[in-house]
């Protein structure tokens, strides 16, 4: 027998919805279809956290219209301190489940640089997103929450880069929470073809604190041979959201991937961040910070898959954990057979602020070839104490030598930050949130 | 004029007593040096006066210009005017060099009236200069992947930003090479003066060489058993500590050996 859980939309609705975007028909099915799998798949399983009851299905409104935006300056404080308003040459802005802003330059333009809301790009750019969509990188039927992606995805952002096109100025995109309402399934899609490279920030940012809905997002990256993709995010997420955010990307030979992920939110996470390296000689670079508060319960799973030889795969996971904050951090190498000549290295470290914080690193190596090479480092504990002395011995006070200690412990992360106004705001959260 | 005073201090670190009633007075415009072989309590007598966690002071007092510093909270000792050039500093990843530093000196002043940044660069390149250190060295996080010889002169470095009223050196010239040990005396000789007293720690002559001292001690068993000029710190370069040991009647200096 097979629990069905109640979902808050009918497939009708999901039917309609695409219509109403006016979807093309492979993109309406696989949104059918999905659902009718969202129905009998069962949750994904994170290592140590039981999320058997955390709510995934049931949300308010499926999507929230708002009125786009006529110009930068228009957006509240909060968003606009992210962007450096005159020189920010390609950006896109979601308000809710609206695209309320876009710009890139023409330059770019006239190389065939695509930067669209995930609607639009389903319009004008229906084959080229079909190649991507929930192919290579995420699939609809891994599990309920890739289906119910699927099935409700109500925003998100379509980047293409061309053969051999070098993206100089970061692309920008803010995707913003206003309401309790709200639910946000977005999706984003950025392609980076041979020989091109591309630097792409984005930021989920909560600008009211009331929250009742669900986030489920999930990035497909895919790095071309050759190609080199930066992604940076910074997640600020309201306590009442449920999320499920999956980064996932695919190197192609020679490819490069590197994540710096500021993990800010204030509700409950399911994180996921995996990195395929497919192409022979393949780079991956995991790097992610977190800071957890209140009764705030995460997991975070850092994966590289090393399919191609010489495949290289770093992982660095730092965690701070407060008050009665729980999370677990896996980090998982996985050599596959034939990526001989493989490095796959981790280091996940945690630190605990308070008693009933709960904080748990667990290094993982799956390797099923002989001729690689792979390392782990993990760790759990307090402030040292040696530290704190050094410090206070030179004037600094208690607290202040353990706000530079935690600031430094999470440096790894926001030094690597390309837009100035992102690293700022990732340095005043993490003031905010571990004083 | 400011004094440091040490009396009657007794030490312990995990119980185990290491000082046993040390005795010091130290003005600043003086410069003291406390000698003595391995294992006699010099590096203890440093780390109690500036709070190190483990230490535990179980007797005596140290004042500074009659303020109890043994009540002071680690930072509020350095405020009062202390400072340990450790022998031993900590890396602290991800905080760069310039970051603390201003910290540091911040914390040392009212809010509000914070060192401007043109004026805390400045002062920072000249003192650099000094020590001869690479000007990427401020960006660098704190003490992390410093040779031995980087992480003395980076103390220094914070010795002469910080302008404390008394500095101990603790051990500065192990592991210096001749040329690292005249860049880092240079450094302290700066600071000499009316407003600085220092205490230097070490169980080699040399550095004396190169920092004259005014007072020299002599510790063993964890008490100061001798003090002198400048001449007892070259008596001990030409004829080692055993005459001092014959002359008390000690067979073994080292903490946990009685007379």
């Amino acid at each position: 027998m097979t629990v069905e859980t109640k979902l808050a939309l009918t497939g009708e609705d999901v039917r309609s919805y695409s219509e109403s975007n006016r979807e093309p028909e492979w993109l309406a099915s696989k949104r059918s279809e999905a659902y009718q799998l969202a129905e009998t798949l069962q949750l994904p399983k994170p290592d140590k956290t039981k999320i058997q009851n955390w709510n995934f299905t049931e949300f308010p409104v499926h999507a929230v219209k708002d009125e786009p935006l006529t110009g930068l300056a228009d957006l509240p404080q909060d968003a606009r301190a992210l962007i450096d308003i005159e020189n920010q040459k390609n950006i896109y802005v979601q308000r809710n489940n609206t695209p309320a802003y876009i710009k890139l330059s023409d330059e770019l333009k006239e190389q065939g640089v695509i930067l669209t809301d995930i609607f639009t790009a389903a319009r004008e750019h229906s084959d080229l997103l079909q190649q991507y969509f929930m192919k290579d990188a995420v699939k609809v039927d891994e599990h309920k929450l890739t289906a119910l992606h699927a099935a409700f995805m109500n925003g998100g952002v379509f980047v293409y880069v061309p053969k051999g096109v070098e993206v100089k100025e970061p692309v920008q995109v803010l995707f913003l929470h206003e309401g309790e309402d709200v639910s946000l399934f977005n999706h984003a899609i950025i392609v980076a073809e041979d020989n091109s490279s591309l630097t792409y920030v984005e930021n989920y940012l909560s600008l009211s604190k009331d929250s009742k809905g669900l986030v489920n997002i999930i990035s497909e990256v895919i790095a071309k041979d050759g190609a080199k993709i930066t992604y940076g995010a910074v997640d600020v997420l309201a306590e009442g959201f449920t999320s499920y955010v999956n980064r996932r990307g695919v190197a192609g030979r020679d490819a490069t991937i590197e994540w710096a992920l500021g993990l800010m939110n204030d509700c409950d996470t399911i994180y996921e961040n995996v990195t395929h390296l497919v192409g022979d000689g393949s780079v991956g670079h995991s790097k992610s910070v977190l800071v957890g508060r209140g009764s705030q319960k995460q997991n975070v799973t850092a994966k590289t898959v090393h399919w191609g030889k010489g495949a290289e795969g770093y992982i660095l996971q730092h965690g701070v954990m407060k008050e009665e904050a729980s999370t677990i951090f896996n980090g998982i190498g996985k050599i596959e057979h034939g990526a001989s000549k493989s490095d796959a290295v981790q280091e996940s470290r945690v630190l605990m602020l308070s008693e009933k914080a709960r904080g748990d690193a667990n290094p993982i190596l799956l390797i099923d070839e002989d001729d690689v090479t792979a390392g782990h480092a993990a760790s759990v504990g307090r402030v040292d104490p040696l530290q704190l002395y050094y410090l206070m011995s030179r004037g600094i006070s208690r607290v202040e030598a353990e706000r530079l200690i935690v600031h430094g412990f999470l440096a790894p992360v926001v030094s690597q930050l390309p837009i100035e106004g992102v690293k700022k705001q990732l340095s005043e959260v993490i003031e905010r949130k571990v004083r | 004029m400011s004094t440091l005073e040490i009396k009657g201090l007794h030490v312990e670190i995990e119980g185990k007593e290491i000082l046993k009633g040390v005795d010091l007075t130290i003005n600043t415009n003086e410069i003291h040096a406390v000698m003595g072989p391995n294992g006699t309590g010099k590096s203890t007598l440093a780390s109690a006066i500036m709070g190190h966690p483990k230490y535990e002071v179980t007797a005596g007092t140290v004042t500074l210009d009659g303020e109890d510093v043994l009540e002071m909270e680690v930072d509020e000792r350095a405020k009062a005017g202390l400072f340990l050039a450790m022998q031993y500093p900590s890396e602290i990843s991800g905080v760069t060099n310039a970051d603390f530093l201003r910290s540091a000196i911040n914390a040392q002043r009212e809010e509000g009236n914070e060192i401007s940044l043109m004026k805390f660069i400045r002062d920072l390149d000249s003192k650099m200069e000094t020590l001869e250190m690479d000007q990427e060295m401020a960006q660098r996080y704190l003490n992390e992947g410093f040779s031995g010889g980087e992480k003395k002169r980076n103390e220094i470095l914070q010795l002469m930003m910080l302008k404390p009223k008394f500095a101990i050196l603790d051990e500065i010239d192990s592991g210096l090479d001749i040329d690292a040990l005249k860049v880092v005396s240079k450094g302290v000789n700066e600071m000499r003066g009316e407003n600085f007293g220092c205490l230097i720690i070490t169980h080699y002559q040399r550095l004396l060489n190169y920092i004259t001292p005014d007072h020299v001690h002599v510790m063993m068993q964890g008490k100061v058993v001798k003090s002198g000029g400048p001449e007892l710190a070259q008596k001990l370069e030409a004829q080692g500590y055993d005459w001092i040991k014959e002359e008390l009647g000690i067979e073994d200096e080292t903490v946990g050996q009685e007379a």
